[in-house]
C-alpha cells in the first residue's frame, strides 16, 4: 500500500506562512521564558537538594508540608507525581533550591527533608528499625541472631539468602514499600521468621526512592557545559554539511535546528517542564534528527538540480520535497509513535526527556521544509534575483556528487 | 553471484551466532531457560539509575598540600638560615605558594639567592616589590602541578582501599572528567551513602607522641600558662577526645601538653584490626602492629620513657594516654570505646593511610532500588510496544519487503545489546530510552531504500535494477544522516555522565549496527529473494 503516490505540493510558495508561524512559537515561547525569569531549569543545572518518597497511601501533602515548615524548610517544593501508567504511584517530589549554603554539609538539606518526614509521620517504634529503609545485611544480621528456622550453626547462607529474596520481594513486587511484615509471607517468610523479623523491624510509612543532591558550583558549570556541546554539535555539523554539500545549505540546515531548540526550550518553558541533564541528551538528539530530515531532502535537492537543469531553482526545491515526502511521513510518524510510547509509558524519570523528542520529532520535520529549504531557496534568489534558473542551478550544485 | 550470496549469507550467520554468544553464551554455556536469563543478567551491566546505587563527586583540595609545601618550606629555610648565620628580620608565609623575607642584610643576599637556588631548586627567588631588601620566594608552577597531581593520585588510591574495603560489589572510584580535581564514586547497590562518606571524609592521620605533662588542661590557655606563657621548641598542645581515657582527666575539655615530633605515624602501620575490649565491656579496641623498622625505633624509645604516658593521636587530637609499662615493640591498642561497625571503619582508616588533603562532596545522588526496578520495568514494557508498532506497520505498508525491514530491525537490535555486552558497556535509563529511539530511526534507513526502489519500479524498471538502483541511490543520503547524528551524540558522550553517557553509547552503537542490518543484511534478503523469484513476478514492496 501507499499513502502518496504523485504529490505536486508548492512548498515554497508558502513559505511566508512557515516563517509567520515559526515566529509566532519562537514569540510565544521567549513570552514565556521572559514571564517565568528564565528556563526552569532541574537540579542538575541549578543547584539543591531533591527527595524522592513513595508512601503506602495516599501522600499527606499537608501534613507533610507544615512539618517541612517546622524544619525551617518553608522554601521547599512538594510536587505529587502521578503517571498514566501508575495513576496512584503515592510519590511526592520535595525539593528544595540551593540556598548558597559555602560551609554547611552538601547533604543538609537531606538531613532536614528526612528529620521532617519523621516528625510528621513518626519514627516508628524505639529500638527497632525501619525494614522499608533496611538493607538485606541488616535483614540477614537480625534472622541470623533470631535465628526463626533454629537452623545454629548449620545457616551457613541461608538467612542472606531469605534477606536478599525479602529485599527483592519488597523492592519488585511492593514497588519499595511494605506495609504489613505478615505480607513477606508471599516471598517465602514462615511464620517463625515474621514473628523473628518483627522484633527488629516495624514498617514504616513510606520509602525514599531516590535523592540527588547538587552543589551550586557543579549547577553553573554544567549549563555552561551544556550549552557549549550544544554549541560544538551545532558547529560540527556545519562543517560536515558544508564540506558534503555547500556552506550555505549547512548554515541553513544549523539554522534550522537552532530554531527546533529554541521552540523546543520554548514550549518547555510554557508546559513547565524541567531541564535536566537528560533533557540536554533529548535536545541533541533532536539536533541530529531534525538535521537528518534535512538533509534527505538536500540530498534530493542536489540529485534534481543536476537532472532538471531548466528548471527554476524553487520549483526543483518543491519537487525534492515532495519526492521524499512519503518517506518523510512514514520515518516521522513511526519515530513519533514510538517516543510517545516512551513519554505515555516510560515512566516519571524520563517524562521531560521523552516529552522534548515529541516536540523535537514535530518541530524538526517541519523545520526542515518550512525553515530550511525556503533559507536556501531565499539566499539562491538573493544572490543571483536576475540570473536564470540554469546559472542558480550550478550554482548551487557546484560541489556534486562525489563518490 | 549464488556463491557470492552464500558467503554473505554465512558472514551475517556468523554475526548473529557471535551476537548470541556474547549475550546469552557467556560465561558458562546455558543448559536451561534460567542459564539463559542468568547469563544474559551477567552480560548486560546496567548503570546505578537502574540497579540502585549512590554516586559521589567529591573534589579534593589539592590547594592545601601546596599550601603544606611551603610550611615545609618555610620550616627548612629557618634552619638553613640559622646554620649559615644569615640575619633577617622577619620570614614569613605570604599565601599558599609564596613566601616573604624581609630585610635581610645587603652583603648576605647573594648568598639567600645561591642557597635557594642550589638546595631549592623548585623556589624562585626575586626581590619583593616595594622593598630594598626583602626578596620574595615563590614556588614554581611545574612543582605545584607536580604536588597536585601526586595530590590526586594519592588521595584517588587512599579512597579506592578505604572503599574497597567496605567489600561492596564492583565499586567505582576514578578521576572525573571535568578536571577540577574532582574524583566520582559508585557504589552499586548501596542505598546509603553515610558510611561511605564517613569512611571517604576520615582523615586517618595518626601520631603517636611522648606526652610531656602528666595533667590534663581544661583549656589550652591553662595549658600555656602552666609554661609560664611560651611552650619549649620541641612541645605543642593538643586537645583530647572528650571520652579520652587513662588520663586523669573526668569532663569538660582536656588540653595536653606533647612532644612536637611523633615517634610513629600511621605510615608505620603494618596493620590495624579491631577487637573486643577487654576493659570496657560491650565495647572495642583498635589492635595495630607496627613494621619490622618502625618496631626497631619503637622499642629503645618505650625503654627509656617507662612510666610515662604515651599520647595516641588521631586528626591531631588525643584519643588516649596510656602509660607506658614495658619495653614494646610493635604492637599497640587504641582504646576509645568505640562501636564495633566505629573500630572496623577506624581500623580500615588506619590500614589504608591519611588522605593527603581534605576533601568537599559536590554531588549525591542515590537511587534506591526499588525505582530501578520500576524504571526496568517501565523501559522494557515502552520498548516491546514501539517495536511491535513498528513491526506491524512495516509489514502492513512494505508486505514482504516488510518483514525484511523487520528482520533487519531485530537483526539491529541484538547487535546493538551484544555490542553493550562485548565492550562491557553500562545500559542506563536513558540508554533503554535510545534503544527504542534506534527502534524508530533505524527503519529510516529501509524506509528511505524502500522508497526508492517504488520510484525506480514506478519508472518501469525492472525488480532487479530497481532494487540495486534504490540500494545504490540511498546509501549517500543514509550515510549522510548518520554521520550527523553520530557527530551529536559523539559530543553529547564527551560532555555528558553515567545515564547521559549511556544514552550515547547507546545510539551510536545503535546507528552503526543499523549501516550493516539495513543496507547489508536487507540487501542479502533482496538478492536472496530475487533469485528465487520468478523473472516476470512484481516485487513485493
Amino acid at each position: 500500500m501507499e499513502f502518496f503516490k504523485q504529490v505536486d505540493l508548492d512548498w515554497m510558495g508558502k513559505a511566508k506562512y512557515f516563517v509567520a508561524l515559526s515566529l509566532t512559537l519562537l514569540l510565544l515561547g521567549m513570552i514565556s521564558l521572559i514571564s517565568k525569569g528564565g528556563p526552569y531549569y532541574g537540579i542538575d543545572f541549578k543547584g539543591g537538594t531533591m527527595v524522592n518518597v513513595r508512601f503506602a497511601g495516599p501522600p499527606p501533602v499537608d501534613q507533610l508540608r507544615s512539618g517541612l515548615v517546622r524544619e525551617g524548610l518553608g522554601q521547599s517544593v512538594i510536587q505529587p507525581i502521578s503517571d498514566i501508567s501508575n495513576p496512584n504511584s503515592n510519590e511526592v517530589l520535595i525539593g528544595l533550591e540551593e540556598k548558597g549554603q559555602g560551609a554547611e554539609a552538601l547533604d543538609a538539606g537531606k538531613t532536614a527533608i528526612l528529620n521532617a518526614l519523621h516528625a510528621t509521620l513518626g519514627s516508628g517504634e524505639a529500638g527497632k528499625q525501619d525494614f522499608n529503609a533496611a538493607g538485606a545485611q541488616a535483614i540477614a544480621d537480625a534472622l541470623t541472631r533470631k535465628d526463626p528456622l533454629g537452623l545454629g550453626t548449620n545457616a551457613g547462607d541461608r538467612y542472606n539468602q531469605l534477606a536478599r529474596q525479602l529485599v527483592i520481594y519488597r523492592d519488585r513486587d511492593r514497588h519499595g514499600i511494605v506495609t504489613n511484615l505478615n505480607d513477606l509471607s508471599a516471598a517465602g517468610a514462615t511464620p517463625a521468621v515474621i514473628a523473628a523479623l518483627r522484633d527488629s523491624f516495624y514498617t514504616g510509612e513510606f520509602a525514599i526512592i531516590n535523592v540527588e543532591i547538587v552543589g551550586p558550583k557543579v549547577g553553573s558549570e554544567l549549563r555552561r557545559q551544556a550549552v557549549l556541546v550544544t554549541l560544538y554539535a551545532l558547529g560540527g555539523m556545519l562543517v560536515y554539511i558544508a564540506f558534503r554539500f555547500e556552506w550555505v545549505y549547512g548554515a541553513a540546515a544549523v539554522l534550522a535546528v537552532f530554531h527546533d531548540v529554541l521552540i523546543t526550550l520554548g514550549l518547555f518553558s510554557i508546559f513547565h517542564f524541567e531541564i535536566s541533564l537528560t533533557v540536554i541528551a533529548a535536545l541533541l538528539t533532536l539536533v541530529g534528527y531534525s538535521m537528518n530530515d534535512t538533509i534527505v531532502i538536500f540530498d534530493r535537492i542536489r540529485e534534481n538540480l543536476r537532472l532538471m537543469r531548466r528548471e527554476p531553482f524553487p520549483k526543483i526545491v518543491n519537487r525534492s520535497i515532495n519526492q521524499t515526502l512519503s518517506r518523510t511521513i512514514l520515518t516521522s510518524g513511526l519515530t513519533f509513535l514510538t517516543v510517545m510510547v516512551l513519554y505515555l509509558m516510560g515512566g516519571q524519570v524520563l517524562r521531560a526527556f521523552s516529552f522534548a523528542l515529541v516536540v523535537g520529532i514535530m518541530v524538526g520535520t517541519y523545520s526542515s521544509f518550512g525553515i530550511a529549504a525556503p533559507l536556501v531557496v531565499a539566499w539562491n534568489h538573493w544572490r543571483a534575483p536576475a540570473a536564470t534558473a540554469v546559472e542558480t542551478g550550478t550554482a548551487a550544485g557546484t560541489k556534486s556528487r562525489k563518490g | 553471484m549464488s556463491s557470492n550470496l552464500k558467503w554473505k549469507a554465512l558472514f551475517i550467520s556468523a554475526v548473529i551466532v557471535a551476537c548470541f554468544v556474547g549475550l546469552v553464551g557467556m560465561p558458562d554455556k546455558p543448559t536451561s531457560w534460567a542459564g539463559i536469563k542468568s547469563n544474559f543478567a551477567s552480560n548486560i551491566k546496567l548503570g546505578l539509575d537502574l540497579q540502585g546505587g549512590t554516586h559521589l563527586i567529591l573534589q579534593v583540595q589539592v590547594q592545601e598540600a601546596v599550601s603544606q609545601e611551603t610550611d615545609q618550606m618555610l620550616d627548612h629555610l629557618m634552619t638553613q638560615l640559622r646554620d649559615k648565620n644569615i640575619k633577617y628580620e622577619e620570614l614569613r608565609k605570604l599565601n599558599d605558594t609564596q613566601i616573604l623575607a624581609h630585610n635581610i642584610a645587603p652583603e648576605q643576599a647573594g648568598a639567600v639567592s645561591n642557597l635557594v637556588k642550589d638546595l631549592y631548586p623548585d623556589w624562585q627567588i626575586a626581590p619583593a616589590p616595594g622593598e630594598a631588601s626583602g626578596y620574595l620566594l615563590t614556588i614554581s608552577p611545574t612543582r605545584i602541578a607536580s604536588i597536585q597531581q601526586q595530590t590526586m593520585d594519592q588521595a584517588e588510591e587512599t579512597i579506592r582501599r578505604r572503599i574497597d574495603a567496605l567489600g561492596l560489589t564492583e565499586p567505582l572510584v576514578a578521576p572525573y572528567g571535568r578536571g577540577d580535581n574532582e574524583i566520582i564514586v559508585e557504589l552499586p547497590g548501596e542505598g546509603d551513602p553515610n558510611r561511605a562518606k564517613s569512611v571517604i571524609q576520615a582523615g586517618g592521620q595518626l601520631e603517636l607522641h611522648l606526652v610531656l605533662d602528666t595533667t590534663a588542661y581544661n583549656s589550652e590557655a591553662a595549658a600555656m600558662a602552666a609554661h609560664g606563657g611560651v611552650l619549649p621548641p620541641n612541645a605543642q598542645i593538643v586537645q583530647g577526645k572528650s571520652s579520652a581515657s587513662g588520663t586523669s582527666q573526668s569532663a569538660g575539655e582536656s588540653w595536653y601538653v606533647i612532644d612536637r615530633a611523633p615517634v610513629v605515624t600511621g605510615r608505620d602501620l603494618r596493620s590495624a584490626t579491631p577487637i573486643r575490649s577487654t576493659k570496657n565491656i560491650g565495647f572495642y579496641d583498635v589492635d595495630f602492629t607496627l613494621s619490622t623498622e618502625a618496631g626497631r625505633r619503637f622499642g629503645p624509645f618505650t625503654e627509656q620513657n617507662i612510666g610515662k604516658q604515651l599520647g595516641i593521636v588521631l586528626e591531631h587530637k588525643l584519643e588516649t594516654a596510656p602509660v607506658i609499662n614495658g619495653r614494646i615493640e610493635d604492637t599497640g591498642v587504641i582504646e576509645g570505646r568505640f562501636g564495633e561497625q566505629e573500630a572496623n571503619d577506624l581500623a580500615l582508616v588506619l590500614k589504608s593511610g591519611a588522605l593527603p588533603a581534605s576533601i568537599k562532596y559536590l554531588e549525591e545522588r542515590t537511587v534506591g532500588p526499588s525505582l530501578g526496578a520500576d524504571s526496568i520495568r517501565q523501559g522494557f514494557r515502552a520498548s516491546i510496544v514501539s517495536l511491535i508498532v513498528v513491526m506491524v506497520f512495516m509489514v502492513f505498508y512494505y508486505r514482504l519487503s516488510g518483514v525484511n525491514a523487520v528482520v533487519a530491525l531485530l537483526l539491529n537490535l541484538v547487535i546493538l545489546l551484544a555490542a553493550l555486552a562485548y565492550f562491557g558497556a553500562v545500559l542506563t535509563l536513558p540508554g533503554i530510552a535510545g534503544v527504542i529511539l534506534t527502534i524508530g530511526m533505524g527503519v529510516d534507513s529501509n524506509v528511505l531504500i524502500f522508497e526508492r526502489i517504488r520510484e525506480e519500479l514506478r519508472a518501469g524498471k525492472a525488480p532487479v535494477s530497481a532494487v540495486d538502483l534504490g540500494f545504490k541511490r540511498a546509501f549517500l543520503t543514509i550515510i549522510d544522516t548518520h554521520v550527523t547524528t553520530v557527530v551529536s551524540a559523539l559530543f553529547l558522550g564527551l560532555f555528558g555522565t553515567g545515564p547521559v553517557r549511556g544514552f550515547a553509547i547507546t545510539l551510536v552503537i545503535g546507528l552503526l549496527a543499523n549501516l550493516f542490518t539495513s543496507v547489508y543484511v536487507s540487501r542479502v534478503i533482496f538478492d536472496w529473494h530475487l533469485v528465487k523469484m520468478p523473472r516476470e513476478a512484481e516485487l513485493s514492496i
